[in-house]
């Protein structure tokens, strides 16, 4: 595949993991954190930690949408789909998440409820065009990649009159979760409790809001941040950007995926959200908690085709089981194998916590792709 | 050969004609079914009995019998249909033992209002396969349920095979020193299927490898008759086959990423979808497991065959006692494959 095998070259990463191997200074470790399930999934897909120095340790970020979304409101929409007749949209990786009651989506399909699942808001359009007697909620999900298709299909939908249609917005932001994660790590007085040296930017995040956004994290908590691709050779760049930056004391933002971010992102489609949503005063996302102005909501002009508006979708607040340690995961204090129920009660098929539940999410990818790293008595294919 | 006797004024209207319920309900009608349709397309020495059951004598041996239920959206699809992968499919099961094939049975359960004309040319996709492949379908069955009740036509095939003196293949067979061999390239059937489905509208090359291997598994076998498993990867694809085999045998398996054969535009749709093609379906490929000693040779008879031109040493059996299928990866690090978590859905982003 042109484009995309260039970035999966093995010679080419054995080149860049012996120049690692070169610069980091063997007296220190080095924590950074990928704060994407994209790269998570890079990551422990191609065993890109294989190829690090024992001393580089990564930390898998709360990047994942459908992982940080609180049960509670996965619940609400089930019961609604159920109440109302609706036929429910989702994109597939949400179809298997447990709700509060533990009930998935797949299951509320198998139970009769109208659950479609569909690669872009524009086939949940084609839908509400197909059954305009019946009421369409499109579950809206995803970091600022997937908010401008949402913006467009309500735009749409208020173009065309299409009445029975609306989105159901989940729609999170990246620097607030960012901001929360660094807030942990940083005391002005005293150093950080927990070591992050550095983190992987958003690859698709940073091509809508570009790399301007993450000057934060360079000037309030003195992090060097790097945007990176998604294919394995743009993390193990970043990586060795990341170590030159720690190394010389540096704390910038750097852009290694220049093929696809600029500094002031796609203004376009900034402005195409910009018209349709507006910050929610605070947003409960699982793992981290409440954390202010960190999600979108519906602007009133467009109440017609917010499903929180059109109907009454009551989200009961949900907490996660008291074992799971998916908040010290998130942070970085432990890692998933240190986690008391990982692999033994919480497993892919039966995710106690949000960093189980997709593919992308730091406990469900170490599972799926790394197990045999650190195997255990209760660990087994 | 169809009965001299009239019991028939007209003809089924193969144009526009449907499956009624009168069709599955032992009277004229499936009379008339069966006899224009499956008699008329699977025509044998053992179906003109119109017995209720097939009698045949089978060689001496070790009996093999495998049964797969077909149900496939959409029906039709390029390189095949419901009808040959039905025939394919279980010819396929009784192959993996290492057996002959020798006989199939075929049940229908066809929904009211299914098209005759398609219902034609199903069952005439499954007699050429069957004829092809030199397996005959002796016996068989219909039913009807009513409109809504089912997705068109679902095909259960049975087939018996016997397997050749010397021979024991057994997914609990895999030893640790062992080659593991596979076929072909991953993921042709599953991403031609989900390339066709209605939300989906790729103009992907892809086309099913839908294929009775038991050609091919005659000449591996004459070769290596020592061969331990043998398994063809259809549903959960070859992570899912190769976990199976590690837990039935109590092993682990090492593979090389680099060295599984998975062809460009398969691989394209799968990354466009970001599914792993290591779980899509297959339909006429297998895996072998061999001592290392016989791979080889194996490998040179299986490249000689028309569906094993691709065929490649992946991996080796190894002692694990958490039975990990471990891959190294293009990129030079490690993974497992694990066992599928339910079915592959596409991500979000």
């Amino acid at each position: 595949m042109k484009y995309i095998d260039e970035f999966r070259d093995g010679r080419l990463a054995q080149g860049l993991a012996a120049r690692i191997r070169q610069e980091v200074n063997p007296e220190r470790g080095y924590a950074l954190m990928e704060f994407c399930g994209g790269h998570t999934h890079a990551i422990c897909r191609y065993g890109i930690e294989d190829l690090l120095p024992s001393n580089v340790r990564l930390i898998h970020g709360p990047g994942c949408p459908v992982c940080v979304l609180p049960s509670g409101r996965l619940q609400a929409v089930i019961e609604l789909a159920e109440r109302e007749r609706v036929i429910l949209c989702s994109y597939g990786d949400l179809l298997r998440v447990p709700g509060a009651q533990g009930d998935t989506l797949l299951q509320a399909k198998a139970r009769g409820v109208d659950v479609r699942m569909v690669y872009s808001v524009s086939d949940a359009l084609d839908i509400a065009r197909a059954h305009p007697d019946q009421p369409v909620v499109f579950f809206a999900i995803g970091f600022e990649t997937t908010t401008p298709p949402t913006a467009v299909a309500i735009l749409h939908a208020k173009a065309e009159g299409l009445h029975n249609f609306s989105a159901y917005c989940n729609h999170v932001l990246t620097p607030p979760a960012l901001r929360a994660i660094l807030a942990t790590h940083h005391t002005a007085e005293s150093p950080a409790p927990i070591q992050l040296d550095g983190c992987i930017g958003p690859a698709h995040v940073s091509t809508i809001i570009g790399s301007d956004p993450y000057q934060f994290v360079a000037t309030e908590y003195h992090r060097p941040l790097v945007i990176a691709g998604f294919e394995p050779l743009d993390v193990l760049q970043a990586i060795l950007l990341l170590i030159r930056q720690v190394n010389a004391g540096e704390a910038r933002i750097e852009n290694e995926y220049t093929r696809a971010v600029s500094p002031e992102g796609n203004r376009k489609a900034q402005s195409i959200v910009a018209e349709v949503f507006t910050l929610r005063p605070s947003f409960e996302w699982r793992g981290l908690g409440e954390l202010p102005n960190s999600a979108l909501t519906i602007r009133p002009e467009y109440a017609e085709w917010d499903t929180e508006r059109r109907f009454i979708v009551p989200v009961v607040a949900t907490t996660d089981h008291k074992a799971c340690a998916c908040a010290e995961v998130l942070r970085g204090v432990k890692r998933p194998e240190q986690c008391k129920v990982f692999a033994t009660v919480c497993t892919p098929d039966h995710p106690l916590g949000s960093c189980m539940v997709s593919a992308e999410g730091a406990c469900a990818a170490h599972y799926h792709y790394g197990r045999f790293r650190t195997p255990s008595p209760g660990v087994s294919a | 050969m169809i009965p001299s006797r009239k019991l028939f004024t007209r003809k089924l209207d193969f144009i526009h004609g449907s499956v009624e319920l009168s069709h599955g309900g032992g009277g004229r009608a499936m009379a008339q079914l069966i006899e224009e349709v499956f008699l008329t397309a699977f025509d044998n020495e053992w179906l003109r009995t119109q017995d209720d059951c097939a009698q045949f004598n089978v060689p001496a041996g070790r009996l093999v019998m495998a049964t797969d239920s077909h149900v496939v959206s959409p029906l039709f699809f390029p390189g095949g249909d419901i009808g040959c992968l039905s025939v394919h499919g279980t010819i396929n099961d009784v192959a993996m033992a290492g057996a002959q094939p020798l006989y199939l049975a075929a049940s229908f359960i066809l929904e009211e209002g299914f098209p005759l004309a398609d219902l034609q040319r199903i069952v005439d996709s499954m007699a050429q396969a069957a004829r092809q492949a030199g397996v005959p379908i002796v016996t068989g069955d219909t039913k009807v349920v009513e409109r809504g009740k089912g997705d068109g036509v679902f095909i259960t095939t049975t087939g018996v095979g016997v397997v050749p003196p010397g021979v024991n293949i057994s997914a609990s067979r895999a030893q640790p020193g062992d080659a593991i061999l596979l076929s072909g390239s991953l993921g042709d059937h599953g991403m031609a299927v989900m390339a066709q489905r209605e939300n989906l509208s790729f103009d992907a090359p892809i086309v099913s490898d839908t294929a009775a291997l038991h050609g091919l598994v005659a000449t591996m076998v004459a070769v290596a008759p020592e061969l331990h498993c043998l398994r063809d990867p259809t549903r959960g694809g070859l992570g899912s086959a190769l976990n199976e085999i590690a837990q039935q045998s109590g092993v682990g398996m090492r593979l090389h990423e680099a060295a599984i054969p998975v062809h460009e535009p398969v691989r394209a749709l799968c990354e466009f979808l970001g599914l792993d093609p290591l779980y899509v379906a297959n339909e006429g490929k297998l895996l072998a497991i061999c001592p290392a000693e016989c791979a080889d040779p194996l490998l040179a008879v299986m490249r000689a065959h028309s569906l094993g031109q691709e065929a490649a040493i992946i991996g080796s059996v190894v002692t694990d006692a958490h039975g990990f299928v471990e891959m190294e990866t293009v990129f030079g690090g490690r993974r497992l494959v694990d066992w599928l978590s339910g079915e592959q859905l596409p991500r979000i982003c």
